[in-house]
Order: C-alpha cells, then sequence, then structure tokens
C-alpha cells in the first residue's frame, strides 16, 4: 500500500485535489490509516481508470458515478458467475458437467 | 496495428480536430478494455483506436503521415492501459480482492445476488431451501367411512378442495400426511388432515372389534334361535344358543374392522339384551301358576358387591 504523496509521485496525471475529490465522493476506497490514506493495487487501478473515464473519454463528473456503479455490478455478476461455474466445475458430476455444456451450446 | 488511422476511426481524411476527437470518443467508450471485461478483444481495439487518435491529433504527426513519411504505427506516446509489470482495474477487479468495489446491493462475497440465490431453488448457501409450509386440516368422518375406508371431498378454507382417500379402521385423532398438497414451495408442503370419526347409534368399536347390543325375546332367549344381526357391511344371520341371557356376548368372527395391510380383520361381538316385550297374559299366568319355579335371586351379585 502507498500514501496519497507516494501516489501523486509514481502515478502519471492524478492531482492530489482531485484524488481527495473522489474519495469524498466514495468512487475510490483507500484504506484509511492512522497517517492518512493508504492505497491498495486495486484503489491504483481504479484511480488510472477513473482518470482514463474522466480526461481520455471526457466523461463528465455526473455521468462518472454511474458509470462506475454499472461497472462494479458488472464485475460483481462475473464474480459470481465466476463462482459458479468454478463450483460446477469441482464439485458437480461429469454426467452433470455435460448437460449443463450441452444445454449452454444449444 | 491498423495502418490506416483514419479508416479505424471511421473519418475522411479532411476530418476537422473536433470530427477526429468526436470520433475517437465513441468508440474509445465502447472499447476501454476495463468496461469491456467479457470481449478479450476490446484492448487490441482500444489500442488501435488510441494509437490512431494519437497520431491525427497531433497536427505535425498528421502531416508527415498524410505525405507518407510515417506509417500507422509510428506512436510515440506510451499505448493506454497499466505501466509494465502493474495490472489492470479489470485483473484486480475480477480477482479475489475484487469485492472491495462490490456495489452496494451485495453485502458480502457470499451473498450470490438475485439470479444465482434462485438457481435451482437453492439459497447460496447449502441445506436452506424455500420449503413450502404444513397445512394442517381438520376432516369429520362418518363412524361406517372410517370403518370401512372411503374417498371424501376436503373443502379447503383458502379455497380448492382434496380428495382425501381414508384408509380402513381410521380413529379419530389419527392424522393423514398428503405429499406436496400443503403450501407452495420448492417442495411444497404437505396437508396434514385431522380425522374426527363420528359415533354410531348401533356400534361401537373397541380396537379392531365392533361391538353392538343386540335384544332378543325371552322365548329367543330361553328356546335358541336364528337372528339377523346387522354389521358394518350388511346384516348377517346368527344362531342364539338355548338358554342365553341378558349380558351373554356372542362373536361374529372377522366382521369387525377389515384387514388392512398386516393387521387382520377384526370381530364384531353382539351382546344380548333380553326384552320381555308387550304385556303377555299368557306368560303371566304360566309364571303365577307355576309351582316348581326354581329359587333364584338374579341380586345375589349386588349384595355380594356392597
Amino acid at each position: 500500500m502507498i500514501s496519497l504523496d507516494i501516489l501523486v509521485v509514481t502515478v502519471d496525471g492524478l492531482d492530489r485535489g482531485e484524488v481527495e475529490h473522489w474519495i469524498a465522493q466514495e468512487w475510490v476506497r483507500p484504506h484509511q490509516g492512522p497517517e492518512g490514506w493508504l492505497f491498495r493495487d486495486i484503489d491504483v487501478a481504479r484511480l488510472r481508470l477513473i482518470r482514463e473515464l474522466r480526461y481520455d473519454l471526457a466523461l463528465d463528473e455526473t455521468a462518472l458515478p454511474m458509470v462506475l456503479h454499472l461497472l462494479d455490478q458488472l464485475y460483481a455478476t462475473r464474480r459470481h458467475l465466476r463462482r459458479l461455474t468454478n463450483a460446477v466445475d469441482r464439485h458437480a458430476p461429469a454426467e452433470i458437467r455435460d448437460a449443463v455444456v450441452r444445454a449452454l451450446g444449444d | 496495428m491498423a495502418d490506416d488511422p483514419y479508416g479505424t476511426l471511421g473519418i475522411a481524411r479532411d476530418a476537422t480536430d473536433k470530427q477526429i476527437r468526436s470520433a475517437f470518443l465513441k468508440l474509445a467508450k465502447t472499447s476501454h478494455p476495463d468496461l469491456n471485461p467479457g470481449d478479450p478483444k476490446a484492448e487490441e481495439r482500444f489500442k488501435t483506436i488510441n494509437a490512431a487518435h494519437d497520431l491525427l491529433s497531433d497536427p505535425e504527426r498528421r502531416a508527415r503521415f498524410d505525405r507518407g513519411e510515417i506509417d500507422g504505427d509510428g506512436h510515440e506516446r506510451p499505448p493506454p492501459g497499466p505501466p509494465p509489470g502493474q495490472r489492470s482495474y479489470r485483473e484486480h477487479a475480477q480477482g479475489p480482492g475484487g469485492h472491495h468495489y462490490s456495489s452496494g446491493f451485495e453485502g458480502d462475497e457470499d451473498d450470490l445476488g438475485d439470479i444465482l440465490s434462485g438457481m435451482f431453488g437453492a439459497r447460496g448457501r447449502a441445506g436452506a431451501r424455500r420449503e413450502g409450509p404444513d397445512r394442517r386440516y381438520t376432516l369429520a368422518v362418518g363412524f361406517l367411512d372410517a370403518v370401512r375406508g372411503a374417498t371424501q371431498r376436503l373443502v379447503l378454507p383458502e379455497g380448492g378442495s382434496l380428495d382425501v382417500r381414508i384408509p380402513p379402521g381410521m380413529q379419530s385423532g389419527q392424522i393423514l400426511r398428503l405429499r406436496g398438497k400443503g403450501g407452495s414451495g420448492e417442495p411444497p408442503g404437505d396437508a396434514l388432515i385431522e380425522v374426527d370419526v363420528g359415533s354410531h347409534p348401533v356400534f361401537r368399536r373397541d380396537g379392531r372389534d365392533i361391538h353392538l347390543d343386540l335384544p332378543v325375546s325371552v322365548a329367543e332367549a330361553v328356546l335358541g334361535a336364528r337372528v339377523t344381526v346387522p354389521t358394518i357391511d350388511g346384516p348377517v344371520t346368527m344362531t342364539i344358543p338355548e338358554g342365553s341371557d341378558t349380558g351373554t356376548r356372542l362373536r361374529l368372527r372377522g366382521k369387525g374392522v377389515p384387514a388392512v395391510g398386516d393387521q387382520p380383520a377384526g370381530d364384531a361381538y353382539a351382546t344380548l339384551r333380553v326384552m320381555i316385550g308387550p304385556k303377555d297374559a299368557e306368560l303371566a299366568r304360566f309364571l303365577r301358576d307355576r309351582t316348581d319355579a326354581p329359587a333364584w335371586n338374579p341380586r345375589t351379585a349386588l349384595e355380594s358387591a356392597l
């Protein structure tokens, strides 16, 4: 995990004030350490994504939270789907797996 | 990398800067790899679009490309995406740490959301099924229907009806379970039907045996006779032995509750009740004039019991 000071010098195109604003909007949720924010890898990647959406793709401030929310739902659904396929893969008998594959192939 | 950045962005060679920017944004928004986690080609598409945009949005490089001095690959800016050695947002979000940015409805990661938790009728956690509740009813059954068995319609308070098959020999308080006829669910609940058996003016029941009082005349009791006796499956003829009395109990084998499964049929018992009947002057005279009447007191048993 890295601090806000480290973050703004190591990641291109991130402005300290803007990062604090995005935290206040809860678009990014870093860990609250005793001496300030601590950013995990996923937080850094998300900040980079927010920056790209906001500037490279010119999404405005009002559309951005909606995009993030839909994106979070998309990834949650994909994680659920992954869990389901893993469960079927690891625990379902072979004939069930075959039946599912056949049904999805139709 | 595409050779023709104009073709990549779908614009004319004389497009304005504004048209270039607009075409780029339109395409980039639908192909950003983090917005398309299920499309492995999105990343390549996104890189191509970015490279085309980089080239065409720089007036000097656009002019060099137009003059044929550089080809479509000549980008100088770093390609989009995370720096080398770092993972993209989608790789994080799809990994085990992804639930850190779960949307509000997700709660904890064990909560599978509405679709998967409804799947196969199972909840997310094993064991908990959405079973239908059992429903309890009471069914009044006639004495003979309960003894002989019958099918009876139960009208449900919530509407509809059930045809209840009553096996022979049901007694009050016994419960019939009709699987799947209770509240809806997966699996549906059962209907539990408590049977309330009515009484009968002639027959009484004791276990698998049926009892009745059988009135007989003085002559039938003294002299013996063949009489007709009602049973639960119709009248039968029975012999009253000579010299029978009130309280004499006669058995009709197999005329009780019918056999069910490995339980044999019960018996019927007729307990005689000697009836004097209407006034009989001849009988009265015989008893009065009789000189050799035996000395017998029917109340001896009462006195000895006191």
